[in-house]
């Protein structure tokens, strides 16, 4: 096996490695953070049913951005439902073994590269036109934006262009990856320019902002209901203080009565 | 006011292009040694102030997941950039909620993450320093913790919760704010914000009583500390103090009074603010708490009810179940007690406006609208209710009752535009503890975006009182009015207008 090869297998299980182990470290610390108060934002939910409708306004149609920007609403919400679509599209490479036939029925999904790159172009035009975006944005901000429209063109310029790697490498090596049966890795460098930036993002995904995947779930102003008034919500650590500050209490009561 | 000081202003919000360091400056007057140790903070900055400051940002963000959540979730969007009203009002780019945030965020980078303690730079991570400290004292005394930021934030980041983390962690280190420590302090050695003692307070109630009488030729009571009275009365100790808020309180008297409902104030637990939530301090929040419900407790009451005021119905509505046990579920002894003794027919605790709509809604109150005909009524959603707080148990209560009880009292009611109310109302510009002189011209400008629809409607529907349910609101409000060219008198309590309004059947106090 060549040493690119090599190397790309390496790179890949690492970043999948380092993904796993440090999104499951910030979930369990996220889990693990007590929420002491009720803070849910206006329009608040009055129940469960409520907050469960909430996060699929908020997931799948992105609703408080479209309050506060159409512009960044249309760049985003294509940019991330093109992303979703993208990711199944490209199951079937993936799969091992003879892949569902659902999946080749994604062939029509490859032209959701297009709102893709219309999206990141948009939001990247923000980040340099809008002064008040441009005064927020770290130069890792340009950065993930730009390696995102790298794997995109990159892909289109495969899909679109002719510029296909050799297929059956593809679909040997990426299914090689899940089964440790490993092979070759195409060569082009087009192939190539594509498939490593994917797997900077997976590795840095858990040290990132791209932590705003998981994060919005455990938002306690979108999870929590709003009925402080009829049921009471204790955390860990403040219960704890409640012992501490019984005796507090006690000897307050007695003192005034 | 002279008019070349006033705000000539059109009668739309605009989103200004933004202004470096603006509104830099030293922040408002810091907390003396006195006032710190009152509250049993540092009196002075401490030596090491950097390691402890960056002990407490570990700890807090390991008890409070709002901010752990918050401070990794933000991906610069923008999205709330042009929704904080001190940005729209001052253009200073640190005063938009992300830049806010990215003052405490950019810390917590540089000691709590891996991108940011080997590749600062690239993630815009920064050192604790003394520049950076500075930056948090004034920025974070910008925000009025009212959580506008927050209804468009695709992720949900609360601004607030930062604000609060940071001034928390300030004040840990001896960097306290002298308008709202002082406060705190009043309220633990005397009981209210006002500092005001027992017998002061029972002088005013006495006269008010008078003049009440003199008004309207009823006795109306005002009573202090009758023990198994129905409701306890939790009111801010603005209302007990100056214009329009004592009018709110004539209102309640009078809604009272025609209820039949025995009803009590507590010299005890004289103030229904609570500073606790603006310094982010749970354990003086508590405190503040706790106090209610030993009144309660103490003067066996059934119901508690409280007044008009924004912050304290946040505290009340969302935390006093969590933080006293009034409400139902708390199993300590004391909170069993007082869940034993009130009435659970009842919210508890309940608003004022719960109260009186309720009543209304029960056709025991009536009113003679024309009272109020040359008012045309616009109502202001205070934050805190807004966004913090529901009425009713049902969804938007808090935007649907207020109003209803104000047109249940008016004839002529118009809600300013539409983006500028409900849970998407701007703040007055005083609130979350920057309701003091020392920090007057961030106030007025902070004001501009409501006195922005104030003018609309003005102009439009000719709006002459603004309404509202907040002793912030209405203290902020008379004194910024003027400045945009507004009588500073057309602020109301809504139970002003309630009181304007209410015919009163009942001749002599119900006797229990």
């Amino acid at each position: 096996m060549s040493l690119i090869s090599v190397l790309f297998i390496f790179f890949i299980y690492i970043s999948v490695l380092v993904f796993i182990l440090g999104v499951s470290y910030k979930l369990v610390q996220y889990w693990n953070t007590p929420a002491p108060l009720k803070i849910p934002i206006a329009p608040t939910s009055l129940d469960a049913k409520g907050v469960f409708l909430r996060f699929l306004r908020e997931i799948f149609l992105f609703s408080s951005l479209f309050k506060a920007n159409k512009w960044t609403w249309i760049f985003g919400w294509s940019f991330h439902l093109a992303l979703v679509l993208l990711f199944f599209r490209h199951l079937v490479y993936f799969w091992p073994g003879e892949a569902p036939l659902i999946l080749y029925k994604t062939e029509s999904f490859k032209y959701a590269s297009y709102p893709l790159i219309f999206g990141l172009t948009g939001l990247l035009g923000r980040r340099i036109f809008v002064d008040r975006v441009r005064y927020i944005s770290a130069p890792s901000d340009y950065l993930m934006l730009l390696v995102l429209i790298v794997i995109a063109s990159t892909g289109m310029i495969m899909t679109f262009a002719n510029h296909h790697p050799n297929l059956l490498m593809v679909y040997n090596f990426a299914e090689g990856l899940i089964t440790f049966k490993w092979s070759e890795l195409p060569r082009e460098f087009i192939f190539l320019a594509h498939i490593f930036p994917v797997f900077c993002l997976v590795a840095i995904f858990p040290i990132s902002k791209l932590l705003h995947a998981p994060g919005i779930f455990f938002s306690p102003t979108f999870n929590q209901i709003d009925n402080a008034r009829k049921k009471r919500h204790l955390s860990n650590w403040a219960s704890k203080k409640e012992e501490s500050l019984k005796i507090d209490i006690e000897n307050n009561h007695e003192e005034v009565k | 006011m002279s008019n070349t000081n006033q705000i000539k202003l059109p009668t739309y919000v605009e989103t200004p292009p933004i202004d470096r360091d603006s509104m830099a400056g030293e922040g408002p007057f810091k907390a003396t040694q006195e006032i710190q140790n009152d509250l049993g903070f540092p009196d002075e900055k401490v030596d090491n102030w950097q390691q402890v400051a960056i002990e407490k940002i570990g700890e807090t963000k390991s008890k409070f997941r709002s901010v752990q959540v918050f401070l990794d979730s933000c991906v610069k969007c923008g999205a709330c950039t042009d929704k904080c009203h001190y940005y729209l009002g001052t253009a200073d780019p640190k005063n938009m909620p992300v830049a806010r945030q990215d003052l405490f965020r950019s810390v917590y980078r540089r000691y709590f993450t891996f991108a940011g303690k080997f590749f600062p730079k690239l993630v815009g991570a920064k050192d604790l320093d003394e520049d950076m400290l500075d930056d948090w004292y004034n920025y974070f005394h910008q925000c009025s913790q009212c959580r506008r930021c927050a209804v468009y934030c695709p992720s949900g980041i609360d601004t607030a919760e930062i604000s609060m983390a940071a001034r928390e962690v300030m004040n840990v280190i001896g960097v306290g704010q002298k308008y709202s420590n002082q406060i705190l302090g009043k309220v633990k050695k005397i009981g209210n914000n006002l500092g005001m003692p027992e017998p002061a307070l029972r002088d005013t109630l006495m006269d008010l009583e008078e003049e009440i009488k003199e008004d309207t030729g009823i006795d109306i009571k005002l009573p202090i500390d009758i023990k198994n009275s129905e409701v306890l009365m939790v009111s801010p100790s603005a209302d007990f103090f100056a214009e329009p808020h004592i009018d709110g309180l004539i209102g309640y008297a009078k809604v009272f009074h025609e209820s039949g409902v025995s009803w009590t104030l507590s010299s005890y637990a004289s103030e229904a603010a609570n500073f606790g939530i603006f310094i982010g301090n749970y354990d003086v929040m508590k405190q503040g708490a706790l106090r209610i419900r030993k009144a309660a407790l103490d003067l066996n009451v059934k119901r508690v009810v409280v007044g008009e005021c924004g912050h304290a119905w946040r505290v009340a509505y969302s935390f006093w179940n969590t933080l006293s046990g009034i409400g139902s579920g708390a199993v300590d002894k004391y909170s069993m007690q007082l869940q034993k003794q009130l009435d659970s027919n009842y919210p508890q605790p309940q608003h004022i406006i719960e109260f009186t709509f309720d009543l209304i809604q029960n056709n025991q109150l009536s009113f003679d609208k024309s009272k109020n005909d040359h008012r045309v009524v616009t109502f202001h959603d205070s934050c805190n209710v807004a966004r913090g707080s529901n009425m009713g148990n049902i969804k938007n209560g808090q935007f649907i009752l207020p109003r209803e009880v104000i047109k249940a009292a008016c004839n002529h009611f118009v809600d300013m535009s539409k983006n500028t109310i409900e849970s998407s109302t701007f703040c007055c510009g005083g609130g979350g503890g920057l309701l003091t002189d020392d920090l007057i011209d961030l106030r007025i400008k902070g004001a501009k975006p409501r006195m922005h629809a104030l003018k609309k409607s003005e102009q439009e529907s000719g709006v002459n009182t603004l309404a509202a349910i907040c002793a912030i609101c209405k203290s902020q409000f008379s004194k910024v009015l003027p400045y945009y060219d507004f009588d500073p008198y057309m602020i109301v309590s809504v139970h002003q207008l309630i009181s304007d309004a209410i015919i009163l059947r009942k001749k002599s106090p119900q006797k229990d």
